[in-house]
């Protein structure tokens, strides 16, 4: 690695490298890593920035692949995470120990879309010398760019909104360039970025790079290593999708402020988490973070029981049943008994999801059509 | 590796690789309010072919203390004290952009302790806008923008880092954005005031090869003429398709360049 270049495509490719540079670009970072979905993605910022004995703070309100990671894996190799509620910043205070080195919570949680403060939760890390990873899947660049937030990190499961489509996956890892690993009271906490690394000739990537050392070592260990990287067909399909990603957004959050406004009026729906309705607890925060929109994910409970449940996703026509979200095409969900069903009744109720609960990614279908099919499986469902 | 000067630390970057006196000493000088990673590539390769690196933080900059000097002349100075602190009664000396003037100047004034020198995007004289200066003056952020904006080539903008997945404009950004209040102001200021270049580039006795680059309006190719004409043992290689920050666009190249002109290097 004396040059630079492609030597092997594991490691790095043209096309996942122009990728890598547009997502930077769009974030404001300093530069990307593409790997091979965006749990990937989580994974390699984790394991560059610590080792067993480590410990995370974490949102409670993650998405369930995330949680499983957290909760469940990472423990069996030494990495404790505590969850704590994303809107209780003391909550976050209090969870930090000595062996804290990060973090981490999404712009939108999942399912239930608590709005993460962003800058208050950047400043406690940071006045703990500890860097702020966020997951924006739910944002991409056009609803929040969390750089300017005071966020350190970031990913994304590009499989969503950016790629649009719903034909790939992959993730993305970006680096903020903005969290100083060689400062004082950090460089101690972060070994694998200020000590030589003998697997990579003795290099101190924070001498390497005072911007990018993250990404250094994240690429020159973890993706050498652990070797989940994106495949550039991938990458080509991403980069078509982020193409279109304003005009996609911008008809993503028309057609999902429609929809919200539909269910709320609709007799059968007891009620609707959206951040734009007045109602929600985030509703000030997204108007301050997410000034564009809130999302086109949200989650809304119906008036019945599991079965009714269970009846209206099945009377649906044109929106598919998937766990997928940021399609182009509309989705709908269950989360209890998908994405989230590994979680404890306890947990699920702190992630703020009940058995009623019925999660929507709204697309790019003509609206009047959208509210008709659920209009339609409603109606089925309330009988 | 660090050492003092004058009292202060000084950091510079070694490679990963410890100082040998026995080898010869390649000493890289960044520009104004960059540090020694502008250097990463080519220094990193210097350590590992046979070469002491010595990419230095100025003073002020990066990992070094002290405070940034004023001018020119004064970084000349300083770098003498550097080779000083080295021991190194010889050393190639590599600049860039204000780096290339305090470099000029160095070998001007101390030609028996500069072996080769290469200025990279140097000009002579080397006048900074207003808006500009008046900008940094205040630590405004769209004095960094405007370095930004004209430091890279257009296609340097849109990607193609060599080294994969790094977006040269941010990178560069975030660089700038860590200089302390005042540095970028005292750098542009020095590098205003600096009329001295062909005058100095007379003096310098030993060989000199000047990188350009064809798009950089930084240091416009036209503004390295009277320098060039006034250098005695000169070698000008002017990159196509590039801006003011060459050694981050055309990585390879300026590290192939640097390599003919420093020679063959011991075995490693």
């Amino acid at each position: 690695m004396e040059r630079g270049g492609h030597v092997y495509s594991r490691l790095s490719n043209p096309t996942c490298a122009v990728l890598e540079e547009r997502i930077a670009a769009l974030e404001g970072g300093v530069g990307a890593i593409a790997t091979a979905s965006g749990q990937a993605a989580l994974h390699l910022a984790i394991v560059t920035l610590m080792s067993a004995g480590a410990h995370v703070v974490a949102s409670r309100s993650l998405y369930g692949g995330s949680h499983n990671l957290l909760d469940y894996t990472l423990p069996r190799f030494g990495i404790e995470t505590t969850f704590v509620d994303p809107r209780d910043l003391d909550a976050w205070a209090r969870a930090i120990r000595p062996q804290t080195r990060l973090l981490f919570g999404e712009t939108l949680g999942n399912p239930g879309l608590e709005v993460l403060d962003v800058p208050r939760v950047a400043d406690l890390a940071h006045a703990h010398r500890l860097p702020l990873l966020v997951d924006s899947t739910f944002t991409t660049p056009w609803l929040m760019r969390p750089f300017e937030h005071g966020a350190d990190l970031a990913v994304h499961s590009a499989t969503k909104f950016l790629s649009g489509h719903g034909t790939v996956i992959g993730g993305l890892l970006v680096d903020s360039g903005q969290f100083d690993w060689n400062a004082d009271g950090v460089r101690e906490k972060f070994p694998t970025l200020t000590e030589p690394y003998a697997g990579f000739h003795d290099m101190v990537f924070a001498e390497e790079s005072s911007t990018a050392a993250f990404l250094l070592r994240a690429r020159r260990e973890g993706v050498r290593d652990f070797g989940a990287c994106m495949a550039p067909m991938t990458a080509f399909h991403i980069l078509q999708g982020i193409e279109t990603l304003p005009v996609r957004m911008a008809r993503h959050i028309e057609n999902a402020r429609a929809i919200v406004g539909f269910l709320r009026e609709h007799p059968f729906v007891s009620d609707v988490g959206y951040p734009e309705l007045p109602t929600h607890p985030d509703h000030a925060l997204a108007a301050r973070l997410l000034p564009r929109g809130a999302g086109a994910v949200f989650s809304f409970n119906l008036r019945g029981t599991r079965e009714q449940g269970r009846r209206f996703i099945e009377a649906l026509r044109l929106f598919s049943h998937l766990a997928n979200v940021g399609d182009a095409k509309s989705l709908v969900i269950h989360p209890a008994s998908t994405t989230h069903f590994r979680m404890s009744d306890e947990d699920l109720r702190r992630a703020g999801i009940t058995e009623g609960t019925i999660r929507l990614s709204i697309g790019l279908e003509d609206r009047a059509d959208l509210i008709d099919d659920l209009s339609r499986a409603l109606s089925v469902a309330s009988k | 590796m660090r050492f003092d000067v004058r009292g202060h630390p000084v950091y510079a970057y070694g490679g990963s690789r410890a100082f040998d006196r026995e080898r010869p000493s390649v000493v890289f000088v960044h520009g104004a309010a960059n540090d020694h990673g502008v250097f990463a590539q080519q220094s990193r390769y210097s350590a590992w072919h046979g070469m002491n690196a010595v990419a230095l933080d100025l003073p002020g900059h990066g990992r070094s203390g002290g405070d940034p000097l004023a001018s020119v002349e004064a970084l000349a100075d300083w770098l003498r004290d550097v080779f000083d602190a080295l021991d190194a009664t010889r050393a190639h000396l590599v600049g860039h952009s204000m780096g290339a003037l305090a470099a000029l100047e160095c070998a001007a004034r101390y030609p028996e302790r500069v072996q080769h020198l290469a200025l990279l995007g140097p000009s002579a004289p080397m006048p900074v806008t207003a808006d500009l200066l008046a900008a940094a003056a205040v630590n405004d952020h769209v004095a960094y923008e405007l370095i930004n904006g004209w430091s890279f080539a257009a296609a340097s903008q849109l990607g193609g880092n060599e080294v994969p997945g790094v977006w040269m404009p941010g990178n560069a950004m975030r660089l700038m954005e860590r200089t302390r209040d005042g540095v970028l102001s005292l750098d542009l200021l020095a590098c205003n005031g600096y009329t001295n270049g062909v005058e100095a580039a007379a003096r310098v006795r030993g060989p000199t090869l000047v990188i350009l680059g064809a798009r950089d309006v930084m240091a416009p190719p036209r503004n390295a003429k009277a320098l060039t004409d006034a250098l005695s043992d000169v070698r000008t290689v002017t990159l196509p398709d590039t801006g003011h920050a060459l050694m981050a666009e055309r990585p390879g190249e300026v590290l192939d360049e640097l390599r003919k002109f420093l020679g063959p290097s011991p075995a490693t």
